[in-house]
């Protein structure tokens, strides 16, 4: 299609410039997130597969900023689940609505989505691929915390090889000279084109198995989950399922200024007690996701 | 060379050389020389000293351009065309694998939206050495060359 939109698919599609005007923003609707930009204005909020969280945050978003969703929360008693493709679905919404968000359990899916809608899409989630304005909320978080993007130290811990929210994570704070520790059981380390993306970047990483000794001197915490059906044998599993826990004393000898992200659900791999303790920011870093829609989706609409 | 050629010379037309025997098929196939209506002669297992074993395709009064041609770098690395005038090879070509490459290959994750929907795949090539590596533009993830999986469906 001639002259698309712009459409926010992968955080790649965004450049340094872009992510940290859409930062800016984010801080505005912070202040004040009762503004009505969005009077007028049709979004298409379209979930192939349920996730409430993010639907929810999304459809606040434009709800707080007086704007109109229509769409479905999950693919079945829809065209869809008669067999319509992604592409009919998808040129049939455009005609309604001025935005798409857009969740797809296939990978691709809602690339594929905006190349052939007239009006611009935004991904949020095509399965285990990108999920970008969960990225954006963590660069707001990280930049909340810390005052600053640069010059930072990250420590991601968990589910290296799967999780797609540390490559995302990864690629964008690429832009902002940040290092690295990759913090993971064998099986689940950073895939090499990360890291080989790092090297060609001129950037600091280090890989490390042991979790609490390799703390002590970063910025963030970002932790993921280590999951049961991502390990062939059981028991390698057992094995390191208790090593990746973040407990309340592993935090003593941290920085001060440290915070601990995790973009949940969380299950067990951080320990109820530090939910008090004020490094822990893994709830706030959820609602800060409602501002940075209403970011991402006035930006994406020239609106702001 | 000369004496191939002689075996089967073709007045004009291009010349496929050092096929991997195991790939014409794929070579004909991409090219789309079954819906072709010229003259075309296949050889197969022939010797060569280069691969041990090759193929070669002539075709009657068709050349190709460099665009289609290089869509068969990704199975016949090793190609060499040779057009032909009046019985003359009046140039040689060898094939280079392209920057982008659209359709020929399947996205080897299954959970790709090229394996679900009817969409030509599309992929950067990230690498272009021993091991050709392809990056989905769809899904992000590479496919490798040991992986590649030519679905010659246009
Ligand atoms: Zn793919």
């Amino acid at each position: 299609m001639k002259n698309r939109p712009k459409s926010l698919i992968s955080i790649n599609d965004f450049t340094k410039d872009e992510i940290l005007k859409v930062l800016e923003l984010t801080a505005k609707f912070e202040e004040n997130p009762d503004q009505n930009l969005l009077e007028g204005k049709v979004v298409g909020s379209i979930f192939f597969e349920p996730s409430t969280r993010t639907r929810l945050s999304f459809e606040t978003a434009v709800n707080r900023l007086k704007g109109r969703v229509i769409g479905f929360s999950e693919a079945s008693n829809t065209s869809v689940s008669k067999g319509e493709t992604l592409k009919d679905t998808t040129m049939m919404l455009a005609n309604y609505c001025d935005l798409i968000v857009m969740r797809h359990p296939l990978e691709g899916s809602v690339r594929y989505a905006s190349e052939v809608s007239k009006v611009p899409v935004i991904n949020a989630g095509d399965g285990s691929n990108q999920h970008p304005t969960q990225t954006m909320l963590d660069l707001y978080s990280i930049k909340k915390t810390q005052g600053t993007l640069n010059n930072l130290k990250i420590a991601m811990v968990g589910d290296l090889k799967y999780g797609r929210t540390v490559h995302s994570l990864l690629m964008a704070m690429s832009h902002f000279n940040t290092s690295f520790k990759f913090i993971a059981p064998p099986e689940l380390q950073m895939p090499d084109e990360y890291c080989m993306y790092l090297k060609n970047k001129g950037l600091n990483f280090e890989e490390h198995t042991d979790f609490a000794e390799n703390i002590k001197g970063v910025d963030i915490i970002y932790m993921t989950r280590v999951q049961r059906e991502r390990f062939s044998e059981p028991m390698e599993y057992e094995k390191v399922k208790n090593v990746y826990i973040l407990r309340n004393t592993m935090l003593n000898n941290t920085k001060p200024n440290v915070k601990i992200l995790h973009p949940l659900p969380r299950v067990s791999e951080i320990s109820t007690d530090v939910d008090n303790n004020p490094k822990a920011y893994y709830f706030d870093q959820a609602l800060n996701g409602v501002y940075t829609r209403m970011a991402v989706i006035c930006y994406i609409l020239g609106i702001k | 060379m000369e004496k191939e050629l002689k075996v089967s010379a073709i007045k004009n037309g291009t010349v496929i050389d050092r096929i991997p025997s195991k790939s014409l098929f794929k070579v004909i196939s991409i090219l789309g020389l079954e819906h072709c209506h010229n003259q075309i002669t296949f050889g197969m297992n022939l010797e060569s000293k280069h691969l041990g074993n090759k193929a070669i395709i002539k075709v009657t009064n068709r050349y190709f351009e460099n665009d289609d041609i290089n869509r068969i770098a990704l199975v016949a690395p090793s190609a060499k065309l040779n057009t032909i005038r009046d019985y003359e090879v009046v140039e040689k070509r060898v094939v280079e694998v392209p920057d982008e490459i659209e359709g020929i290959v399947r996205c080897m994750n299954p959970k790709c939206i090229t394996n679900h929907e009817k969409i030509p795949t599309k992929f950067k090539v990230i690498s272009k050495n021993d091991d050709v590596m392809l990056l989905c533009h769809y899904c992000e993830k590479i496919t490798e060359e040991k992986n590649f999986e030519i679905s010659t469906a246009q």
